[in-house]
């Protein structure tokens, strides 16, 4: 038995590819809570229930896709490029607490003060992962190693910041952030639900990357850089510029989920805000091919089984860790799919 | 003469493509058998079958007259067949005694024999004159000596039959006149072998027999001595090629001028004192053998490197310190040695990398978008000028076959009308249509007025495309000759350093 690379990749197995690795993992998951003493379908149907089974679930999920599919994005931008940013979660911390920061005594209008915000949200993504592309370029310092340890650095800098210069004097000793301004909430899209117009930001940023990946000079020379660097700059793309717009790019695509959690949901930063928006956007980013409209569906997916796991876990008393578990396990099972794309095996 | 390897019938497809339809093919006992073919036409994939890689579809395989189970690399090996594949499959941060020893020892055994596995190995290395030293690194080695250590490494598992891989396509010409003697020599000591070749001259002069395959059948078998080139052209092509031949013209205004310039790469000098003019409608062939600095001059050429000191001018324009963008700009074409790493992306479209080098140009792009009508368009046009076969604008540029992929590049770099035209060995590794077209598309380009620079191994296509040569030597250049004194036996001379009589530049 040996590997064989395809010709050519059939475009139904782009489709095929992740529908497998989520069947593949969902069957795993299910000797799980089989041994927890459920039947799985029964859990299952739980899950499917309490994400969209009614209109405040379903809102809720769509509540939770709209970071993943934003960071989901930054993945996905950065890794076509060869830019392993490992770092979304930093990225969208810290679009989160310049975003409370600022937002708490900005002087503005509504409108122009949050675009004002979301921008700065986008810079401090953007700025978070241009170090690391820098010590990549200029001293070939792996950025899977400073992205990720970042993110460390990060948490405990948000952490600094609200039990200190930031810290609310009327959260009850709570250490969470002064909240923004009211004017600059994010308005609802669905009246008494939680479900925010950054939903629709979401989706348009999905568009704009589509766009600007498939259509545009600088997409295409993302692109060779990607696939063969050595072409490229023989073809006269320059790498160091284009990777650091990639950089930039990524970053700041991580750094407006942050941006638009604050002004959407939390209103303010705590050190728990993301329950691992930045990490869980790589394997959204996975799930979906790197495709960005693939995002938008491996992002809900990826809620659906966050919001439902705590439902099911009510209902039937499977630990919601659960979860986290399928989630890792569908990364797993579509690495296994992607390379089954590209190959083939043969007796 | 005794068979010690019989292959009968075998069949091999890749879904619609048959790669090999029904070979059969027997080698003698201390027989040299050429396995001759242009690209593609089902060598390498018979051989892999031979040696295990693949499992034929239909057919067998015996080696002294037991059948191989097919599919088996380990069974090959054990019945005594070794392969030399193109690529190296050597570790280079591992010795040449551990490189050999690699696999040949059970992971189990807590000792390693490297005492024996060395007597051994000089024991062969004597017996079959291949001189080797045992503890150098093998990324120390030239390209030779690791041909050397793959050989060596087929011999120390008992290698009675061996077969070869395009054996000389990574090597310079002398190399290749001694891997050819010492098979030879290799024979007497009951050897038997197959290499798979696409040129004939080495053919013709290195082997007993010669086997001719075609689009994946065995359309004829000779004995060396008694055909001629000619006839195994036109056996290998199925049809007679010939190449075109340069007319004389006269020579314009000088286009690239390159004056005393200097590369240093790190605290290396790459390239030294070297000079060069090139006129409108010239050729200028750079002969040399490998690794003499050939590939710093492409580099610096195409704007991959900068220049240490010197100068470079296009049509007075100082281009040395430009780098690839400015190059394209300046109206320089450029085919790059490789053509798989630098010269095209695979995994993109042909309109794609047809484009690639001009992407921010008015013609392709407007306010940042791609015009992609427009670059398919370009694309379609060069597929239909330049012959490029089994291409449509969206074609997986991967899939192109060499000479195919190599029409792209030139078409890319040929098509703006160039002022001066870079190519790097433009047919390493092409049959002997594609040589030809890509020959004829050069000539064309210095009928139209360009000035080349062409860097090559092969002399026969320096000494055919170009009015003048210098040869390359341990990063210096030669003083230019005219083509037309340039036989083999003085580039020869050139190419080691001679370059007048009495005088020695290395």
């Amino acid at each position: 038995m040996r590997l064989e690379r395809r010709p050519q990749v059939p475009p139904y197995l782009v489709i095929v590819a992740p529908l497998a690795a989520v069947a593949v993992s969902l069957t795993l998951a299910a000797g799980l809570i089989a041994a927890a003493g459920v039947n799985p379908l029964t859990a299952y149907a739980e899950m499917v229930r309490g994400a969209m089974g009614s209109r405040l679930s379903l809102t809720e999920m769509l509540t939770r896709a709209t970071p993943l599919i934003l960071t989901g994005l930054a993945a996905a931008v950065a890794f076509r490029a060869r830019l392993w940013n490992i770092g979304g979660e930093g990225q969208f911390l810290m679009g989160a607490l310049v975003t409370a920061w600022v937002g708490h005594s900005l002087d503005l209008p509504p409108v122009p003060g949050i675009a004002v915000l979301l921008v700065l949200g986008m810079a401090s993504g953007a700025i978070l992962l241009a170090g690391p592309a820098y010590l990549r370029l200029r001293f070939g310092v792996d950025e899977v190693v400073t992205t990720l340890l970042l993110n460390f650095i990060v948490i405990l800098f948000v952490g600094l910041m609200v039990e200190g210069p930031l810290r609310d004097p009327l959260a009850f000793g709570w250490p969470s952030s002064v909240p923004v301004d009211g004017d600059f909430r994010l308005p609802d899209l669905i009246a008494r639900t939680r479900l925010h117009v950054g939903f629709l930001i979401a989706l348009v940023a999905a568009g704009i990357v589509w766009l600007v990946l498939s259509r545009t000079v600088f997409g295409a020379e993302t692109r060779a850089v990607g696939l063969n660097a050595a072409a490229a700059k023989f073809a006269g793309i320059s790498l160091p510029v284009n990777l650091m717009a990639v950089a930039l790019f990524s970053g700041a695509l991580a750094g407006l989920a942050g941006s638009i959690e604050v002004l959407g949901v939390t209103a303010n930063v705590t050190t728990t805000i993301s329950p691992g928006f930045g990490y869980a956007g790589i394997v959204v980013a996975m799930l979906a091919a790197l495709h960005p409209a693939g995002v938008v569906v491996a992002a809900v997916f990826v809620a659906t089984v966050f919001v439902g796991a705590d439902a099911m876990s009510r209902a039937t008393g499977v630990p919601s860790f659960i979860a986290d578990v399928i989630v890792a396990l569908c990364l797993l099972s579509m690495l296994v799919a992607l390379l089954f794309t590209t190959y083939r095996v043969r007796r | 003469m005794t068979a010690v390897l019989e292959l009968d019938g075998i069949t091999k497809r890749f879904g619609a493509l048959t790669a090999n339809d029904s070979v059969s093919l027997t080698l003698g006992q201390g027989e040299i058998l050429a396995l001759l073919g242009e690209n593609g036409a089902g060598k390498t994939t018979l051989m892999n079958i031979l040696f295990g890689h693949y499992a034929a579809d239909a057919g067998s395989v015996r080696v002294f007259g037991q059948e191989l189970p097919s599919g088996k690399p380990r069974a090959a090996i054990e019945a005594g067949v070794g392969m030399v594949h193109q690529h190296f499959t050597l570790a280079g941060n591992l010795t040449v005694l551990d490189n050999i020893m690699l696999g040949s020892e059970s992971l189990l055994r807590a000792t390693s024999s490297r005492a024996s596995a060395r007597r051994k190995l000089m024991q062969i290395a004597e017996r079959f004159g291949l001189p080797v030293s045992p503890d150098e690194k093998v990324s120390r080695l030239s390209v030779g000596e690791r041909q050397r250590v793959e050989i060596l490494k087929a011999l120390y598992r008992d290698a009675r039959i061996l077969i070869l891989d395009e054996p000389t396509a990574v090597l310079a010409r002398p190399e290749a006149q001694r891997l050819f003697e010492t098979l030879k020599e290799m024979t007497k000591e009951g050897l038997s072998l197959i290499f798979i070749s696409h040129k004939l001259h080495e053919v013709m002069a290195a082997s007993d027999r010669v086997a001719v395959l075609r689009g994946g059948r065995m359309v004829a078998e000779r004995v060396t001595a008694e055909t001629t080139p000619e006839e195994l052209a036109e056996l290998m092509v199925g049809r007679r090629v010939e190449r075109p031949v340069r007319q004389d013209h006269r020579i314009g205004a000088p286009v690239l001028v390159a004056n005393r310039m200097r590369v240093d790469v790190g605290s290396e000098t790459k390239l030294q004192d070297v000079s060069f003019t090139i006129g409108a409608g010239e050729i200028l062939g750079i002969v040399g053998v490998s690794g003499n600095g050939q590939a710093s001059l492409g580099a610096l050429v195409s704007g991959l490197t900068r220049l240490s000191a010197g100068t470079l001018t296009l049509d007075g324009q100082d281009v040395g310190l430009m780098g690839p963008r400015g190059m394209i700009r300046a109206g320089v074409g450029r085919v790059p040695e490789d053509r798989h790493s630098e010269g095209v992306v695979g995994e993109l479209a042909v309109w794609e990398n047809a484009v690639l080098e001009r992407l921010r140009s008015p013609e392709f792009s407007k306010r940042g978008f791609v015009r992609r009508a427009a670059c398919k368009a370009h694309a379609a046009g060069l597929i239909d000028r330049f012959d490029i076969r089994g291409a449509t604008p969206d074609t997986r540029t991967r899939l192109l076959s060499g000479g195919n992929m190599q029409k792209l590049i030139l078409g890319r770099c040929l098509s703006i009308g160039p002022r001066f035209v870079l190519a790097t060995q433009p047919t390493r590794g092409l049959d002997e249509g594609a040589i030809a077209a890509v020959h004829s598309e050069l000539l064309a380009a210095r009928a139209a007025g360009a000035a080349i620079l062409l860097i090559s191994e092969e002399l026969e296509e320096a000494v055919a495309l170009s009015d003048r040569i210098q040869a390359m030597v341990k990063g210096r250049l030669s003083d230019p000759i005219s083509a037309s004194e340039a036989d083999a036996q003085r580039l020869g001379l050139m190419m080691t350093g001679v370059w007048k009589e009495g005088s020695d530049a290395a």
